[in-house]
Protein backbone atom coordinates (compact mmCIF):
# COMPACT_ATOMS: atom_id res chain seq x y z
CA UNK A 1 0.00 0.00 0.00
CA UNK A 2 1.26 3.78 -0.86
CA UNK A 3 1.57 6.75 1.87
CA UNK A 4 -1.95 7.71 2.79
CA UNK A 5 -1.92 11.75 1.76
CA UNK A 6 -2.56 13.48 5.46
CA UNK A 7 -6.24 13.56 5.36
CA UNK A 8 -6.40 17.21 7.49
CA UNK A 9 -8.43 17.68 10.62
CA UNK A 10 -11.80 15.71 10.42
CA UNK A 11 -13.87 14.37 13.32
CA UNK A 12 -14.69 11.58 12.63
CA UNK A 13 -18.19 10.26 14.96
CA UNK A 14 -20.27 7.44 14.57
CA UNK A 15 -24.04 8.55 13.30
CA UNK A 16 -26.00 7.25 16.61
CA UNK A 17 -23.42 9.65 18.55
CA UNK A 18 -24.24 12.39 16.00
CA UNK A 19 -27.95 11.59 15.86
CA UNK A 20 -27.91 11.55 19.87
CA UNK A 21 -26.22 15.09 19.99
CA UNK A 22 -29.19 16.90 17.28
CA UNK A 23 -31.47 14.97 19.60
CA UNK A 24 -30.31 16.96 22.30
CA UNK A 25 -30.22 20.29 20.99
CA UNK A 26 -33.71 20.06 19.06
CA UNK A 27 -35.30 18.91 23.04
CA UNK A 28 -33.47 21.86 24.53
CA UNK A 29 -34.19 24.51 21.84
CA UNK A 30 -34.46 27.69 22.13
CA UNK A 31 -32.02 26.92 25.42
CA UNK A 32 -28.72 25.75 24.34
CA UNK A 33 -27.52 22.42 24.70
CA UNK A 34 -24.52 21.12 26.01
CA UNK A 35 -22.26 18.06 26.17
CA UNK A 36 -19.30 16.41 25.66
CA UNK A 37 -17.97 12.99 24.32
CA UNK A 38 -15.81 11.24 25.99
CA UNK A 39 -13.08 8.30 24.07
CA UNK A 40 -9.80 6.43 25.04
CA UNK A 41 -6.77 9.16 26.15
CA UNK A 42 -5.26 9.84 22.81
CA UNK A 43 -7.92 7.50 21.08
CA UNK A 44 -9.53 10.45 19.35
CA UNK A 45 -12.38 8.26 19.34
CA UNK A 46 -15.80 9.89 20.78
CA UNK A 47 -17.34 6.95 21.96
CA UNK A 48 -19.65 7.84 25.03
CA UNK A 49 -21.79 10.80 25.31
CA UNK A 50 -22.60 12.60 28.38
CA UNK A 51 -25.57 15.46 27.98
CA UNK A 52 -25.18 18.13 30.43
CA UNK A 53 -26.96 20.56 32.26
CA UNK A 54 -26.88 23.99 31.23
CA UNK A 55 -26.59 25.88 34.55
CA UNK A 56 -26.75 28.70 32.62
CA UNK A 57 -30.51 27.96 31.12
CA UNK A 58 -29.90 30.32 28.52
CA UNK A 59 -30.93 30.78 25.15
CA UNK A 60 -27.32 32.70 24.66
CA UNK A 61 -25.49 31.04 27.18
CA UNK A 62 -23.92 27.99 28.39
CA UNK A 63 -21.91 26.36 31.33
CA UNK A 64 -21.75 23.35 32.90
CA UNK A 65 -23.14 23.04 36.94
CA UNK A 66 -19.79 23.38 38.79
CA UNK A 67 -20.70 20.57 40.57
CA UNK A 68 -21.50 18.11 37.74
CA UNK A 69 -18.00 19.29 36.15
CA UNK A 70 -16.08 18.07 39.07
CA UNK A 71 -17.95 14.55 38.86
CA UNK A 72 -17.48 14.64 34.78
CA UNK A 73 -13.48 15.19 35.43
CA UNK A 74 -13.56 12.55 37.90
CA UNK A 75 -15.39 9.89 35.90
CA UNK A 76 -13.17 10.35 33.31
CA UNK A 77 -10.42 10.15 35.08
CA UNK A 78 -11.31 7.05 36.86
CA UNK A 79 -11.92 5.73 33.08
CA UNK A 80 -8.97 6.88 31.47
CA UNK A 81 -11.03 9.24 29.06
CA UNK A 82 -10.64 12.54 28.04
CA UNK A 83 -13.26 14.87 26.55
CA UNK A 84 -12.62 14.21 22.80
CA UNK A 85 -15.81 16.03 21.86
CA UNK A 86 -17.53 19.40 23.35
CA UNK A 87 -20.35 20.25 22.03
CA UNK A 88 -23.06 22.89 22.45
CA UNK A 89 -26.19 24.47 20.37
CA UNK A 90 -26.80 27.79 19.03
CA UNK A 91 -30.45 28.38 18.80
CA UNK A 92 -30.75 31.70 17.00
CA UNK A 93 -27.40 32.30 15.15
CA UNK A 94 -24.83 29.79 13.06
CA UNK A 95 -23.15 27.07 14.32
CA UNK A 96 -19.57 29.13 14.44
CA UNK A 97 -17.97 30.08 17.63
CA UNK A 98 -18.69 33.00 18.95
CA UNK A 99 -16.26 35.46 20.53
CA UNK A 100 -17.11 34.05 24.10
CA UNK A 101 -16.72 30.67 22.55
CA UNK A 102 -13.27 31.27 21.90
CA UNK A 103 -12.18 33.26 24.56
CA UNK A 104 -13.74 30.21 27.09
CA UNK A 105 -12.16 26.92 24.85
CA UNK A 106 -10.45 25.23 27.47
CA UNK A 107 -9.48 21.89 26.39
CA UNK A 108 -7.12 22.36 23.32
CA UNK A 109 -7.39 18.59 22.94
CA UNK A 110 -10.90 18.61 21.94
CA UNK A 111 -12.89 18.82 18.97
CA UNK A 112 -15.50 21.93 19.27
CA UNK A 113 -18.91 21.41 18.02
CA UNK A 114 -21.50 23.75 17.17
CA UNK A 115 -24.83 22.55 16.28
CA UNK A 116 -27.39 25.19 15.06
CA UNK A 117 -31.14 25.18 15.97
CA UNK A 118 -32.16 27.88 14.34
CA UNK A 119 -34.14 26.67 11.10
CA UNK A 120 -36.05 24.53 12.83
CA UNK A 121 -35.92 24.66 16.71
CA UNK A 122 -37.29 21.82 18.00
CA UNK A 123 -38.88 20.47 15.21
CA UNK A 124 -37.79 17.60 12.14
CA UNK A 125 -35.63 19.16 9.91
CA UNK A 126 -31.82 19.18 9.15
CA UNK A 127 -29.45 20.98 11.63
CA UNK A 128 -26.13 22.93 11.07
CA UNK A 129 -23.51 20.60 12.79
CA UNK A 130 -19.96 21.94 12.65
CA UNK A 131 -16.58 21.18 13.85
CA UNK A 132 -13.54 22.93 15.61
CA UNK A 133 -10.54 23.47 17.09
CA UNK A 134 -10.29 26.26 19.23
CA UNK A 135 -6.37 26.64 20.14
CA UNK A 136 -4.68 29.78 21.72
CA UNK A 137 -7.99 32.41 20.61
CA UNK A 138 -7.07 30.32 17.11
CA UNK A 139 -10.51 28.56 15.64
CA UNK A 140 -9.94 25.77 12.76
CA UNK A 141 -12.81 24.20 10.73
CA UNK A 142 -12.34 20.59 10.28
CA UNK A 143 -14.35 18.28 8.18
CA UNK A 144 -16.83 15.83 10.25
CA UNK A 145 -17.50 12.22 9.13
CA UNK A 146 -20.15 10.35 9.94
CA UNK A 147 -19.85 6.82 10.26
CA UNK A 148 -22.36 4.08 10.18
CA UNK A 149 -22.44 2.02 13.97
CA UNK A 150 -20.21 -1.44 14.09
CA UNK A 151 -23.83 -3.31 14.56
CA UNK A 152 -25.22 -1.60 11.12
CA UNK A 153 -22.44 -2.40 9.11
CA UNK A 154 -21.90 -6.02 9.80
CA UNK A 155 -26.41 -6.52 9.15
CA UNK A 156 -25.99 -4.34 5.83
CA UNK B 1 2.78 20.92 54.71
CA UNK B 2 1.70 19.24 51.53
CA UNK B 3 -1.43 20.08 49.52
CA UNK B 4 -1.82 18.43 45.71
CA UNK B 5 -2.94 20.34 42.98
CA UNK B 6 -4.71 18.90 40.11
CA UNK B 7 -3.84 20.88 37.38
CA UNK B 8 -6.02 21.15 33.95
CA UNK B 9 -4.43 20.25 30.37
CA UNK B 10 -4.48 23.79 29.74
CA UNK B 11 -2.35 24.88 32.80
CA UNK B 12 0.06 21.92 32.15
CA UNK B 13 2.22 24.16 30.00
CA UNK B 14 3.00 25.88 33.84
CA UNK B 15 3.65 22.63 35.58
CA UNK B 16 6.27 21.24 32.91
CA UNK B 17 3.29 18.87 31.85
CA UNK B 18 2.17 17.66 35.16
CA UNK B 19 -1.11 16.83 36.29
CA UNK B 20 -0.70 17.18 39.47
CA UNK B 21 1.78 19.29 41.65
CA UNK B 22 2.42 20.06 45.58
CA UNK B 23 1.78 23.52 47.01
CA UNK B 24 1.25 24.39 50.49
CA UNK B 25 -0.11 27.59 52.30
CA UNK B 26 -3.06 28.02 54.99
CA UNK B 27 -5.63 29.99 52.70
CA UNK B 28 -6.51 29.22 49.08
CA UNK B 29 -4.50 33.05 48.26
CA UNK B 30 -1.16 31.88 49.86
CA UNK B 31 -1.57 28.20 48.00
CA UNK B 32 -1.87 29.91 45.19
CA UNK B 33 1.14 32.36 45.78
CA UNK B 34 2.95 28.70 46.29
CA UNK B 35 2.31 27.71 43.42
CA UNK B 36 2.94 30.84 41.59
CA UNK B 37 6.52 30.60 43.07
CA UNK B 38 7.02 27.40 41.30
CA UNK B 39 4.93 27.92 38.54
CA UNK B 40 5.27 31.21 36.97
CA UNK B 41 2.34 32.80 35.34
CA UNK B 42 0.11 30.40 36.89
CA UNK B 43 -1.53 33.04 39.15
CA UNK B 44 -2.57 35.32 36.14
CA UNK B 45 -4.61 32.26 34.48
CA UNK B 46 -6.81 31.91 37.99
CA UNK B 47 -6.50 35.28 40.05
CA UNK B 48 -8.07 38.68 38.36
CA UNK B 49 -7.53 41.89 40.23
CA UNK B 50 -8.53 40.77 43.99
CA UNK B 51 -10.46 37.80 43.06
CA UNK B 52 -11.12 34.09 41.39
CA UNK B 53 -11.88 34.42 37.72
CA UNK B 54 -15.15 33.70 37.01
CA UNK B 55 -14.55 30.80 34.40
CA UNK B 56 -12.43 28.97 36.59
CA UNK B 57 -13.39 26.07 38.84
CA UNK B 58 -11.11 25.43 42.15
CA UNK B 59 -12.26 22.59 44.54
CA UNK B 60 -11.08 21.88 48.26
CA UNK B 61 -12.10 18.19 48.89
CA UNK B 62 -14.63 18.34 46.23
CA UNK B 63 -16.18 21.72 47.57
CA UNK B 64 -16.62 24.18 44.83
CA UNK B 65 -14.22 27.30 46.87
CA UNK B 66 -17.00 30.05 46.50
CA UNK B 67 -19.40 27.83 48.44
CA UNK B 68 -16.17 28.12 51.25
CA UNK B 69 -14.93 31.59 50.96
CA UNK B 70 -13.28 31.57 47.74
CA UNK B 71 -9.56 32.80 48.33
CA UNK B 72 -9.62 33.00 52.05
CA UNK B 73 -10.74 29.15 51.94
CA UNK B 74 -9.01 27.95 54.68
CA UNK B 75 -6.46 24.61 53.89
CA UNK B 76 -5.47 22.15 55.90
CA UNK B 77 -2.31 19.63 54.97
CA UNK B 78 -3.42 16.65 52.98
CA UNK B 79 -6.27 18.71 51.59
CA UNK B 80 -6.76 18.05 47.87
CA UNK B 81 -7.49 20.66 45.45
CA UNK B 82 -8.52 20.37 42.15
CA UNK B 83 -8.91 23.24 39.43
CA UNK B 84 -10.85 22.89 36.47
CA UNK B 85 -11.59 25.21 33.66
CA UNK B 86 -15.06 26.04 33.26
CA UNK B 87 -17.17 24.51 30.37
CA UNK B 88 -18.96 27.04 29.07
CA UNK B 89 -19.77 29.65 26.11
CA UNK B 90 -22.50 30.69 23.61
CA UNK B 91 -23.93 32.98 21.58
CA UNK B 92 -24.11 36.05 23.50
Amino acid sequence: MGPTPYPGPVLQIDQATYDAIVAHAKRDHPVEACGMVAGPIGSDRPERLIEMVNAAGSPTFYEYDSTDLLHLYRDLDDRDEEPVVIYHSHSATEAYPSVTDINLAGEPGAHYVLVSTREHGNNEGPVEFRSYRIIDGVVTEEEVTVVGNNAAEESS
Amino acid sequence: MAIEVRIPTILRTYTGGEKAVNADGATLSALIDSLEANHPGIKDRLIEGTDLRRFVNIYINDEDVRFIGSLEAELSDGDQVVILPAVAGGAR
